[in-house]
């Protein structure tokens, strides 16, 4: 028999325990947020937005640059094209997001990616391009143009769903439910992200790992390391923007013994931050859902925050990394490491040198 | 060490490469000895697959000696005879543990860009670009091996390379794509594509009990292999596909399609020109008239099976015909590890002798030559493996 069947058929019969979820604010603030990030239309518009404020910007500043960059010889003819799709682009990022709802501008997003691959098509026909390089800007945008159908979709029946639940409601409830969402926000932080993953291993032993904080350094990535001042406070040094070194002490807020984990840094922080991780059995016995949220405020504020989004990796990101590593360390042992994964930008797919793996620490 | 890289688009050069090194407790390096040249490495080379950097080590078919292992690696020591699967997996994971090794959740360190494209992210694949890992490949004298305790498997005194070598992906690959289509006694098995890994669909399917199998293709020298194993071939440029097949199973249509064809399928008339103008213009990232007709031929209630590799999206897709037929479309990568001891006990047992489909042995320095008559289909070119 084929594979996918049998793994059905094992998999089919219910772990009594794994009804008996852990009540607590936890999973009832979880049922009022709206999808957040990557996984939600919005989250996705607004990394596209960025994206395309930063390449307007990068196109605009330096046409010529730009075009050489996507393979065409950066002539005047092709210098003010690229600035008219650097403007669109910045326009349309704006746009994006600045809207509640960016369903429209996401359509406008998707016209403009015809329109570059229009261009960047009609450049490949001209003799002086480089085609490999044209060719590598066209499978972008193609990929782009894909990304945006996605979210312009996403958005929209986004839109549908919320508009279908709001709309069921009385006026009152309905503003009651917006109150209620503001106070779920903590203002004081300038950085908010959730992310979830679920780990093949028991509740216990996931826990008992995070528990002992000195273990957080394995797999997130920014920190530098976390010791431990007493059973309730620890003292934690990470890396911040730009290599520079921060450091705060926390204290735990906290703690039910395999199912919450909640800190915050104590006054003076250099990073103000909070956070608190739960820890679920996964339905049908396969594991353990671990959600975890995080507030903070980077160094530079509500402005570093900006900064950071428009050209390092979204927070988000980085966070479901260190999830994704947390996963690795917990069901194999370690962390998982390609070629890639060496050097400072993208190394290629051979074997790192020594000096490298060094850098790399 | 010397490895043969991927340069740009239809450019790979072997060039001299930092040896590999253990980076994990369970790693292993094995001293390449054999290793092939796959169909979908030619999808790589004409530029279809996304996220290939100039430098990259291509190769995800090889086998060789353990040189080394990590300090956690139980089951290989130095000295072992090892043939690799293809896909890189932990052992440990959901995934895993359900036997679909190729979507591994741990091995991929980039999933996030194959999240991007696809929603979620599949196992990593050796030499198989970024979004699959960033993995350097097999042809090369050297390769570091994941997890070397779940993928790699002994090869027995007195069993060849060449014999062996296929365990790493298209006896697996073909053989999975038979077992997908459930195949029950008087079936009847069409397989579009006589490569390599039509070839041991052909003769995975008979193995599972296939009553008769169908292969279609264009090149002479291919449908002749697909004949020697029992086969009933079609050229497509010869018979109107439809009207054969229907013909020759009684107005039905056969139980199972195999598509062992993918993303650059040959495709003729209207069709066919639509999906190269698409694809060239990156409208449309794989060409798919292959697949199309696996659909469209299969019998109602039936299985298309699909293991030739897509990489993004397809345009003018018979959905209609999948729904109001009552088709089952099974896919994916193989999950080597899953089939690797089955069809290890098959060889030995004499069942096949996976050697059959080698038509050219060459040094690894020649891989870019390799490359070139493989996908011309020059010198009735079959399959390439390079010897360090
Ligand atoms: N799923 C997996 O795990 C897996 C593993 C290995 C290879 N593959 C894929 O399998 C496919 C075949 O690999 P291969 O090594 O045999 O490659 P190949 O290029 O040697 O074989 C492809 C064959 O398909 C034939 N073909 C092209 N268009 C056709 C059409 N319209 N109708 C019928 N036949 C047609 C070609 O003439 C050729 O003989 C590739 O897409 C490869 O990427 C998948
Ligand atoms: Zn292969
Ligand atoms: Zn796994």
């Amino acid at each position: 028999m084929a594979i996918q069947d049998s793994r059905q058929d094992s998999r089919i019969e219910r772990n009594p325990e794994a009804t008996a979820r852990p009540a607590g604010p936890s999973t009832r603030d979880l049922a009022r947020h709206r999808p957040q990030g990557p996984t939600g239309g919005e989250g996705l518009a607004k990394a596209i937005g960025w994206f395309s404020i930063g390449l307007g910007l990068a196109a605009v500043a330096a046409p010529r640059g730009m075009a050489r960059t996507i393979g065409v010889p950066g002539g005047s003819d092709d210098r003010d094209v690229m600035l008219a799709v650097g403007l669109r682009e910045i326009v349309s990022g704006l746009g994006v997001l600045s809207r509640d709802r960016p369903a429209g501008w996401m359509w406008a997003r998707v016209g403009g990616d015809a329109m570059d691959l229009t261009l960047l098509a009609a450049a490949m026909a001209s003799e002086h391009a480089d085609r490999n390089r044209l060719a590598g800007a066209l499978a972008a945008v193609a990929g782009i143009t894909a990304l945006d159908i996605l979210c312009a979709q996403r958005l929209e029946s986004e839109g549908i769903a919320a508009g279908a639940a709001e709309a069921a409601q009385s006026p009152r409830s309905r503003s009651r439910r917006a109150a209620r969402r503001e106070e779920d926000r903590p203002h004081r932080y300038a950085v908010q992200v959730r992310r979830v993953i679920t780990i093949n291993r028991p509740r216990e032993e996931i826990y008992a790992f995070w528990r002992d904080l000195r273990n957080l350094p394995r797999f997130m990535s920014h920190l530098e390391a976390v010791e431990t001042i007493d059973d309730r406070r620890s003292h934690w040094r990470a890396t911040g923007p730009g290599g520079t070194s921060v450091a705060w002490d926390a204290e735990i807020t906290e703690d039910r013994p395999n199912e919450l984990l909640a800190w915050r840094s104590m006054p003076g922080a250099d990073v103000d931050n909070a956070g608190w991780v739960r820890f679920e059995a996964a339905p049908g016995g396969r594991g353990t859902v671990v959600r975890v949220d995080l507030h903070y405020t980077p160094p530079a504020g509500r402005v570093g925050a900006m900064v950071a989004k428009l050209f390092g990796r979204s927070p988000d990101q980085e966070v479901q990394e260190d999830l994704r590593k947390l996963k690795q360390v917990m069901e194999t042992g370690e962390v998982t490491k390609s070629d890639a994964t060496f050097g400072r930008l993208r190394h290629p797919g051979q074997p790192p040198t020594r000096a490298e793996i060094e850098a790399h620490g | 060490m010397r490895a043969n890289c991927w340069m740009g688009k239809n450019d790979v050069r072997v060039v001299d490469v930092p040896d590999p090194k253990i980076l994990n407790p369970h790693d292993a390096i094995v001293r390449i000895t054999s290793t092939a040249i796959c169909g979908s490495d030619l999808h790589l080379y004409n530029g279809f697959i996304p996220t290939m950097e100039k430098g990259d080590i291509l190769g995800h078919e090889f086998m060789g000696e353990v040189v080394e292992v990590g300090r956690e690696v139980r089951k290989l020591k130095v000295g072992d005879r090892v043939v690799v699967p293809f896909p890189i997996a932990c052992g440990k994971c959901l995934s895993c543990e359900s036997h679909l090794f190729s979507v591994c959740e741990n091995s991929n360190p980039n999933a996030w860009m194959a999240e991007k494209l696809w929603g979620y992210s599949p196992a990593g694949i050796f030499g198989y670009s970024h979004m699959l890992g960033g993995y350097a490949g097999g042809q090369a004298e050297y390769a570091r091996v994941p997890y070397a305790d779940v993928g790699p498997i002994k090869v027995p005194d007195g069993m060849s390379d060449e014999q062996a070598l296929f365990l790493s992906d298209i006896f697996p690959t073909g053989y999975m794509g038979a077992d997908n289509c459930n195949i029950k006694p008087g079936d009847t098995i069409a397989v579009w594509g006589c490569g390599p890994v039509g070839q041991f669909a052909i003769r995975s399917a008979f193995m599972l009990g296939a009553e008769r199998v169908i292969a279609i293709d264009r090149f002479a020298y291919r449908l002749r292999m697909a004949e020697e194993a029992g086969a009933e071939t079609l050229d497509y440029e010869e018979v109107d596909v439809h009207d054969a097949l229907k013909e020759m199973t009684g107005g039905r249509g056969p139980d199972g399609c195999i598509d062992a064809v993918g993303m650059e399928a040959h495709g003729l008339g209207l069709a066919g020109a639509y999906d190269r103008a698409k694809q060239a213009l990156s409208l449309e990232t794989d060409r798919t008239f292959a697949l199309r007709q696996a659909i469209m031929n299969c019998r109602n209630g039936g299985t298309v099976s699909v293991i030739g590799v897509y990489g993004g999206f397809i345009d003018k897709f018979p959905m209609g015909s999948v729904v109001n037929r009552s088709l089952t479309i099974k896919a994916g990568q193989a999950h080597v590890q899953h089939y690797m001891p089955i069809l290890m006990e098959r060889i030995q047992k004499g069942e096949i002798d996976p050697s059959f489909c080698v038509t050219h042995t060459m040094r690894l320095e020649d891989a870019p030559k390799g490359y070139d008559i493989f996908l011309n289909k020059q010198d009735e070119c079959m399959k390439v493996v390079l010897k360090t």
